[in-house]
């Protein structure tokens, strides 16, 4: 009995961690997509872009923990503003197969760029010992890096969420999610504020794959990999949500865990299976608009 | 009297607390020319959505023809005769324009189905279809992608469109907004010129056209009926003048 | 001035807009064109019929693809499914025990329509990004179902051991590929003839209406729901034969027949050439393959490259493909 619940506990717990990378990774692009309209499947290149700096910055320059962590984010915020402003831009409101062809495209030069610079091997990443020391609770330890995820996780969407409520810039976000025009007529300026977001939303993902750079491996198909997860994340949780990701990526994380412990046989298969049956009862996501 | 083509019981609709429809009892006869006006909100539009079958209405009873529809999907009740034309051009821009009427056409007579033989067969269907823009002035713009036509001419292919279901009832939301006035002309000749036992109506802002092609007027406010009457009528109402007190005052 | 406009449209002089209309649909010589470098490749290159082969079949994946995308404005990253399901019902016919090749293929297309009808069923009740999603998440269940079941499908290793017979028990495989060849053109010129009937028809044309505008179709009373559930389950019949062609003249089917890799690259295919002009196939294919032939063994990352930015450059600055540039230099 105590065995099936170590079990349980352990499933959760890795669940939880995995879901709070993939949170960070994932909001951006459902905030990106709800407020531009704009299918972005290059995402995960700026979660990618990333893990690469964190790692190189940690192995090959010695920066500390932290900093790379912060210039990893930077990075990637900072990459995303001319791709946006050169490229992204141009096809808002525009039709979906460009969209998709466009950041496919993108995709396939961040793989070949990636291998160019780094080699097709992935980055090991190896969490500070500071953080990883083992946290007792109770009769059990936890390691000590996943639940600093988890407090990553929960952290960040506390912060959001305040954000989105409290500040003016989130004010200025919810009302261009809600009806654009208005928001343009009332004076909005909504093209430096989708900049402005979108480079929010690119830089957490860099946070995210940068923190989560020994669960989701660091290598050049890194954005072509786990494509479908972050879409996964995004379409059952609702475009243009705060909560939704977070909902939806504790119930991948968790599903996705536990069903890879416990029957390894069918793989991926249910995860494939859950996001079907929750699209089909909720088309928008589980907090899309209606 | 003779029978409604068009009528509606205690018709409601609400989203939440907001209400649209509240409670509209409206009749539209045979060779009606009637316009459905109001202030922006009033629920103008949602009440043509709701008669279409675009929106599904939270109360009351749709009939069409003597028949109920309420229940019925948006494609059944077009099949029973009711057409309509959109506020904002709904049309197939990349498309021809004798391909957007003869779209309609195929679909009225039941063929949009049929995969196997060339569309270019169906030849009374095409001849049928230019006739029809010949008739709205459209012949020279047949062949050109409805998209490149200057916007009047667009809103006279929605018309157009809507004209090709041979429709008994055809309902204009707005035929000549965004038009420039050098242009209403054609769009109030075309509608002057319908076929006198299509029970048409007109929902427009436009108080001149309104005057000048209605017989009758339905006042539309906060989604009820404020009243009803022929044009002279609703020109003295006393309250018909308050909610328009800003566009008299223009006049 | 009305005649510079009706002539620019095709419209023979002595003839009505109506009857320009109306003959959309008969054969142009130019549509010879296709068949007559695929025979003169025949005799002119003997030694890549095998690459040709593949092109054929390839080539036929990217016409049902186009059916969806490019006529009914259906977005879909994973057409892959039908692909896939398509060669795998033909590998494990022809790997246990039923090698005959046209009854493989119509088990093949049979199949892949099933799934085509059911995932249909499911996926085209959405639209945008949940559509999307859905096919991809269609095409991911499918690929996770074959990895998993490797006792029937060879998993990871794919599946081996198929022996398919000679066609009308008289023409074998052999190795220069010529009876593949002629195979793959025989069967793909069958099913460009169909798609094209489908493509000219009042479905066809409705299909467009679709794309175009689906609030104005549901308003002229048309059964969008119905329309495109049909050509979803007819691409994906064609698509399934592809896979089938595929396995039976390479006699090996692998888990990348149902990859999103795959899905992707027919889009890329298809843009190439041109989306919704029924030949954007035909001459996006042959580029996209040919050249992989030549410069992916080279150097793959620098194939990823270039294609990656070919795709933008394409997206932004040509989007109608090879013949989308055609129209616009004819005008």
């Amino acid at each position: 009995m105590s065995e099936a619940l170590s079990a349980a506990t352990s499933i959760l717990f890795h669940g939880v961690a995995f879901a709070m990378v993939l949170y960070l990774i994932s909001v951006g692009l459902s905030v990106t997509m709800g407020l531009m309209g704009f299918v972005n499947l290059a995402h995960g290149v700026f979660a990618m872009l990333g893990g690469y700096v964190l790692t190189t910055l940690m192995s090959r320059c010695g920066v500390p923990f932290g900093g790379a962590v912060a210039a990893a984010a930077i990075a990637a915020a900072m990459a995303s503003v001319p791709i946006e402003r050169l490229l992204y831009r141009r096809f808002y409101g525009g039709e979906e197969l460009d969209q998709v062809l466009l950041t496919m495209g993108l995709v396939f030069m961040s793989v070949a760029a990636a291998t160019y610079f780094w080699g097709p091997l992935q980055q090991p990443m190896r969490p500070p010992a500071w953080l990883n020391r083992p946290i007792g609770l109770g009769s059990r330890s936890f390691p000590g890096y996943r639940s600093f995820l988890i407090l990553c996780g929960a952290g960040l969407v506390t912060l959001l969420w305040l954000g989105l409520e409290r500040t003016r810039f989130g004010m200025r976000i919810r009302a261009a999610v809600d009806n654009l025009r208005m928001a343009q007529s009332v004076g909005i300026n909504t093209s430096r504020l989708f900049t402005l977001a979108f480079a929010l939303g690119s830089g957490l993902a860099g946070l995210g794959g940068a923190l989560g750079a020994d669960l989701l491996a660091v290598n050049p198909t890194y954005a072509l990999e786990n494509l479908v997860y972050f879409l996964i994340v995004v379409a059952v949780g609702g475009l243009g949500s705060i909560r939704g990701p977070f909902v939806a990526a504790l119930l991948i994380g968790i599903a996705d865990t536990g069903f890879k412990y416990l029957l390894p046989e069918l793989g991926a298969f249910f995860i494939y299976a859950l996001t079907m049956a929750i699209l089909l009862w909720r088309p928008r996501g589980l907090f899309g608009r209606a | 009297m003779s029978a409604a083509l068009l009528e509606t019981r205690g018709l409601r609709k609400n989203f939440g607390a907001l209400t649209v429809a509240d409670d509209i009892d409206f009749r539209l006869e045979r060779g009606a020319r009637q316009a459905l006006i109001g202030p922006n909100g009033a629920g103008k539009t949602s009440f043509v959505h709701l008669v279409t079958g675009a929106l599904v209405p939270s109360g009351g009873r749709i009939l069409l023809d003597g028949a109920d529809v309420t229940g019925m999907p948006q494609a059944a009740r077009v099949k029973r005769g009711i057409a309509r034309t959109f506020q904002i051009t709904a049309l197939f821009r990349r498309l021809t324009t004798l391909e957007n009427v003869t779209l309609a056409l195929a679909e009225r007579d039941g063929v949009a189905g049929d995969f196997l033989r060339p569309a270019g067969r169906h030849r009374r269907l095409i001849d049928e279809g230019f006739a029809l823009l010949a008739s709205l002035g459209l012949a020279e713009d047949a062949l050109r992608p409805v998209g490149t036509l200057a916007y009047g001419r667009q809103r006279l292919v929605e018309i157009a469109i809507a004209l090709g279901l041979s429709p008994k009832v055809l309902l204009l939301d707005e035929p000549a907004a965004g038009v420039p006035s050098a242009e209403t002309g054609l769009i109030v000749g075309v509608i002057e010129r319908l076929p006198p036992d299509i029970a048409v109506l007109i929902i427009e802002h436009d108080m001149d056209l309104v005057f000048r092609l209605a017989r009758r007027i339905t006042v539309l406010m906060q989604g009820r009926i404020l009243t009803e009457g022929a044009p002279e009528a609703i020109a003295e109402d006393p309250r018909v003048r308050q909610v328009y007190l800003g566009e008299r005052a223009a006049r | 001035m009305a005649t510079a406009r009706l002539v620019r449209t095709g419209v023979r002089p002595a003839e009505t807009p109506a009857e320009a209309f109306a003959r959309r649909h008969r054969y142009r010589p130019l549509e010879a064109l296709p068949w007559a470098a695929a025979l003169a490749a025949f005799a002119l290159f003997p030694d890549y019929l095998p690459l040709g082969a593949q092109i054929l079949a390839t080539i036929l994946f990217a016409l049902s693809a186009d059916l969806v995308l490019g006529y009914a404005g259906i977005v879909t990253l994973g057409h892959a499914a039908f692909f896939g399901t398509g060669a795998y019902t033909a590998g494990i016919l022809a790997a246990h025990g039923w090698g005959e090749p046209l009854t493989g293929l119509l088990a093949a297309a049979l199949a892949a329509a099933l799934i085509g009808f059911v995932s249909g069923l499911v996926v085209l009740r959405t639209s945008g990004l949940t559509l999307l999603m859905q096919t991809l998440v269609v095409a991911s269940l499918l690929y996770e179902a074959a990895n998993k079941a490797s006792f029937i499908t060879g998993g990871d290793d794919g599946l081996q051991g198929m022996h398919v017979w000679p066609i009308f028990g008289a023409f074998a495989f052999d190795l220069f590929g010529r009876t593949a060849y002629l195979y793959c053109l025989a069967v793909l010129f069958l099913c460009w003839w169909l798609a094209r009937r489908i493509v000219h028809s009042p479905f066809g044309r409705s299909l467009t209406g679709i794309r175009e505008n689906v609030l104005r179709m549901h308003a002229i009373g048309a059964p969008v729901m119905q329309r495109r559930l049909v050509i979803y389950t007819i691409s994906a019949a064609f698509a399934g034969i592809a896979g089938a062609l595929v396995a039976q003249t390479t006699q090996l089917v692998g888990l990348s027949t149902l990859s999103l890799d795959r899905s992707g690259t027919v889009l890329i295919m298809l843009i190439l050439g041109g989306v919704g002009r029924l030949y954007g196939a035909f001459i996006g294919v042959p580029l996209y393959m040919i050249a992989q032939d030549r410069f992916s063994q080279v150097d793959p990352v620098y194939w990823y490259f270039w294609i990656g930015l070919l795709m933008v450059l394409v997206v932004m600055f040509a989007r109608g493909g090879v013949l989308g540039l055609v129209e616009r230099l004819r005008r």
